[in-house]
């Protein structure tokens, strides 16, 4: 609590305004005071968010809040780097997720991500999507082959790609990188899906395809998607969550949250005043 | 300066631009001196026999450095098959594992100065390590000192090549679910797969023109080798024997030998430029 | 106030059993990755051992040479094989004159052939010459030793030797017979095998000079050199004290090309032109003579005297190429 002292005085200590209590089912992933440090830096601050099952939540912010921060905790991927730590408890049903017991390979299964930047492996489009499967399930052969094939259907990418399989993914374009990089995560079957700021690197007509795509998602996978764009996070979301200098300042319901926000905060920055 | 007129301090910046690219010329002559002069000298002797017979005895003519070729192709594939593996494994310790501890830093820092120590150096430590006990030169002798000199070249390249993959790459494996060295060899390696070619080609390059980590190593002969813990004939001490010899004969095939070895690593050096230069359009 | 976190004193917390599927389990990756990692810091480890190996290897067998001769292995120059007296001091002062000469040689015109390329040429030019340093760096050293006995050291001994002699004979570094080979011989070979190092060097370094530092210069109505002078040159000097470092350790320790034009005597004098030895090239000549234990020891310990002058132009030259990079880092 002494770290963190000096930044609170600083903004709106209004803890967020909250809905209602939803059902315990509904929630796919639930998020208990969650602090996060680049070493000595600390850039999270108790932060209490739960995901809602097969629902979109956007997590909208001005540019270094925390927000990506925030969602690479879920996934454990932040690990990947020796200075950066986390505490609190992060819930995948009734498993904390940051718990050391946790197996980080095998939660990364339960748990695809999507970053910033399309990063296709340097193997063939096939390759690409065929590549999860191989290490995490013991798909083979003609069900391998299937799976590909539905993965890029659902994506809306197989007829983009049926005649090129076996050409490099790094050769298509960004969205369709992005959009093969989605189809690679949601082979293996999360159950939850982390979207990094997906469509920053992409133009608009890729942008909207990806939007699309993650409205015909929702029905099987629980997305949470951190986003710069205020409108996207309109467009798409259920829940939006609002982060600011590494606290949530307050989340609810997207479309209350941006007709009708109960932070003052929150209203300046929806309404473009500040970020 | 103040003192000069427009019209001197003019005069002093051409002078300055004439003798850098002087500089430049005598370097570019230098160069075109040296190839001009192993190949007007080598050529005559790179014949059939060259590549097929063994060496004649001093003062006869005819004969060959195949046992050469062959035992510096021996050595240098050994080497070659040791350090790579290790060299790799370490360079990754660098890159992937230990990135950012203090460890890194030291072992970094030491493989540095072990690329800077003179090969000659490295002679004298496998002779007292395997010459000695040995009891003889050997072809091992010569191939682990070339690996010790490799393994630090490909330490390096190996780290730096694999520090250019960007982090959003292994991002992306782990979060697919992929362990720590699936992640490294499935997708980084083969991202880097470009650039650890070249490093191995010029860590070939650099040990195939060696010649003073073989003087007292794999010594020379002027047989087939019979075996690794027989002295090794190849063709850098026998460029420096047959050079330091007074016959003409012996010396027009250093000459060759040193043709052959320009040419294998001036080519190594050009393919390794040019995979460079593809993975810089991908 | 209604906490965001009410509903959670509901949920189960990290005490109860975890299900199984997210555990850790042996059999599993877990193992893998735990090979993963001994198997690349074991191969990392080999790199300090080594190091270690090596110095400690010397050591014991060069201990005969030192307890013998002490100090005075340093500061004798009486090397004799036949009566068993062993002084390196012919062998250090080669070797640190001959490379003195290259550095001299090497550091200007290096730093002048790498503002050639930046400043001066096209990127075609550019790119000629690039590949042009590469090749000269390429080349074995063997090849240059040849190069230099056969055709370098007639062509100073018929063409450069008498004409310096004549006119600058009585200065007692030139006064020497023109054998073509010995020190300067040396030192000029040396500077063309390092030019390729302090050029490629320099060349990056004056690339990474700003240009619009260049340019608020020659606003100022400098002249091309000026420019250079007064802002390249200073910009970029902690990049090219680095690359005569590298040069500098690289000239230290050469051993073929100085083997064959130093002309292997030991003696110190005064003339460049008469022949020498250094430590490399008294090694590559007598280590496989060396029969008797005491003469192997004051190999082995010249070796360690070449090995420590190397390691600390090595040392200096990281330690000073990693603060030019925190540094450049830090600005």
């Amino acid at each position: 609590m002494e770290v963190m002292a000096p930044k609170m005085n600083k903004i709106n200590l209004n803890m967020p305004a909250y809905i209602e209590e939803p059902e315990y089912a509904d929630i796919a992933m639930s998020v208990h005071n969650l602090n996060f440090y680049y070493g000595e830096n600390q850039v999270l601050f108790d932060n209490n968010l739960d995901i809602h099952k097969d629902r979109i939540t956007a997590i909208i912010g001005p540019s270094g809040c925390g927000k990506s921060t925030h969602i690479r905790t879920y996934n454990r991927i932040f690990e990947m780097y020796r200075n950066q730590r986390a505490t609190g408890s992060i819930y995948l049903g009734d498993q904390d997720v940051l718990s050391q017991s946790v197996d980080s390979t095998l939660l990364r299964r339960r748990i695809g991500m999507i970053f910033q930047k399309p990063s296709p492996f340097p193997m063939t489009i096939f390759d690409n999507i065929a590549y999860g499967m191989k290490i995490n399930t013991n798909v083979r052969g003609s069900e391998l082959a299937g799976r590909v094939e539905d993965a890029l259907i659902r994506v809306a990418l197989w007829d983009e790609v049926k005649d090129k399989l076996h050409s490099s993914g790094t050769d298509l374009s960004g969205g369709q990188q992005q959009r093969l990089c989605i189809a690679r995560a949601i082979a293996i079957e999360p159950e939850v899906l982390l979207m990094d700021e997906p469509c920053s690197a992409i133009d608009p007509i890729g942008t909207a395809k990806i939007e699309e795509l993650m409205l015909d998602l929702k029905s099987h996978y629980t997305i949470v998607i951190v986003t710069h764009n205020m409108q996207q996070a309109a467009r798409v979301s259920d829940y939006t969550a609002f982060f600011y200098q590494g606290h949530i300042v307050e989340f609810g319901d997207t479309q209350q949250l941006f007709t009708n926000p109960k932070n003052s905060q929150t209203e300046d920055y929806i309404t473009g005043r500040f970020g | 300066m103040q003192s000069n007129s427009l019209k001197m301090r003019k005069a002093v910046s051409r002078l300055v631009k004439v003798l850098a690219t002087l500089s430049a010329v005598i370097g570019l002559v230098a160069l075109i001196w040296i190839l001009m002069t192993v190949v007007s000298r080598g050529i005559g002797s790179l014949n059939f026999e060259f590549f097929t017979e063994l060496p004649t005895p001093p003062g006869m003519s005819g004969g060959g450095l195949a046992n050469a070729i062959a035992g510096t192709l021996v050595m240098t594939v050994i080497a070659a098959a040791t350090a790579i593996p290790i060299g790799m494994l370490a360079g990754t310790y660098l890159s992937e594992v230990g990135k950012g501890t203090g460890m890194a830093e030291f072992i970094r820092l030491v493989n540095n100065i072990m690329i800077g120590v003179p090969s000659i150096i490295i002679g004298i430590f496998i002779y007292v390590l395997i010459v000695v006990p040995m009891k003889g030169f050997s072809g091992l002798a010569g191939a682990v000192a070339l690996a010790v000199i490799m393994l630090p070249i490909v330490v390096r390249t190996t780290e730096d090549m694999l520090t250019l993959v960007p982090d959003s790459i292994r991002e992306s494996a782990l979060a697919l679910g992929a362990s720590r060295w699936r992640t490294t060899f499935d997708i980084v390696f083969r991202a880097a797969k470009n650039g650890l070619l070249t490093g191995v080609l010029l860590a070939v390059a650099r040990v195939s023109g060696e010649t003073a980590p073989l003087l007292f190593t794999a010594l020379n002969s002027s047989y087939w080798f019979s075996g690794l813990n027989e002295p090794m004939a190849n063709l850098t001490v026998t460029i420096f024997n047959y050079a330091m010899s007074p016959y003409t004969d012996w010396q027009a095939k250093a000459w060759g030998a040193s043709l052959l070895i320009m040419v294998s690593i001036l080519a190594l050096t050009v393919t390794s430029r040019f995979i460079m230069k593809r993975q810089g359009r991908q | 106030m209604k906490f965001l976190s009410a509903h959670r004193q509901k949920l189960p917390i990290a005490t109860q059993a975890l299900n199984p599927i997210l555990e850790k389990s042996r059999n599993n990756r877990g193992v893998s990755d735990g090979v993963f990692r001994w198997a690349t810091g074991l191969s990392a480890a080999i790199i300090p051992v080594g190091m270690l190996g090596l110095i400690i290897v010397m050591l014991l067998n060069s201990h005969l040479a030192l307890k013998e001769f002490g100090l005075g292995f340093l500061t004798s120059d009486n090397w004799n094989p036949v009566t068993q007296e062993f002084g390196a001091l012919s062998s250090i002062y080669g070797t640190f004159v001959s490379t003195i000469i290259a550095m001299l040689i090497a550091m200007p015109m290096g730093i002048a052939v790498g503002l050639f390329l930046v400043e001066w040429s096209s990127p075609k030019v550019e790119s000629f010459f690039g590949t042009a340093i590469e090749l000269l760096a390429a080349i074995p050293s063997i090849i240059y030793g040849m190069w230099g006995l056969f055709v370098f050291a007639p062509f100073m001994a018929d063409h450069v030797q008498p004409f310096v002699n004549e006119y600058f004979g009585f200065i007692p570094l030139f006064d020497g017979p023109p054998l073509g080979i010995g020190m300067l011989t040396t030192g000029i070979i040396l500077a063309l095998m390092i030019l390729p190092y302090v050029s490629s060097i320099s060349r990056d370094v004056f690339k990474m000079v700003p240009s619009v530092i260049k340019e608020s210069a020659y606003g100022l109505g400098s002249t091309n050199w000026e420019v250079t002078k007064y802002v390249t040159i200073p910009y970029a000097l902690h990049g090219i004290i680095g690359a005569g470092f590298l040069g500098l350790g690289r000239a230290l320790g050469e051993t073929m090309a100085v083997t064959f034009v130093i002309g292997n005597s030991h003696r110190i004098s005064a003339s460049l032109f008469e022949t020498c030895n250094s430590i490399a090239s008294t090694l590559a000549n007598e280590f496989t003579e060396a029969s008797e234990p005491l003469y192997l020891h004051a190999l082995v310990a010249l070796g360690l005297v070449l090995f420590l002058i190397t390691i600390t132009t090595q040392v200096a030259a990281q330690l000073w190429l990693k603060h030019l990079v925190r540094k450049a880092g830090g600005s």
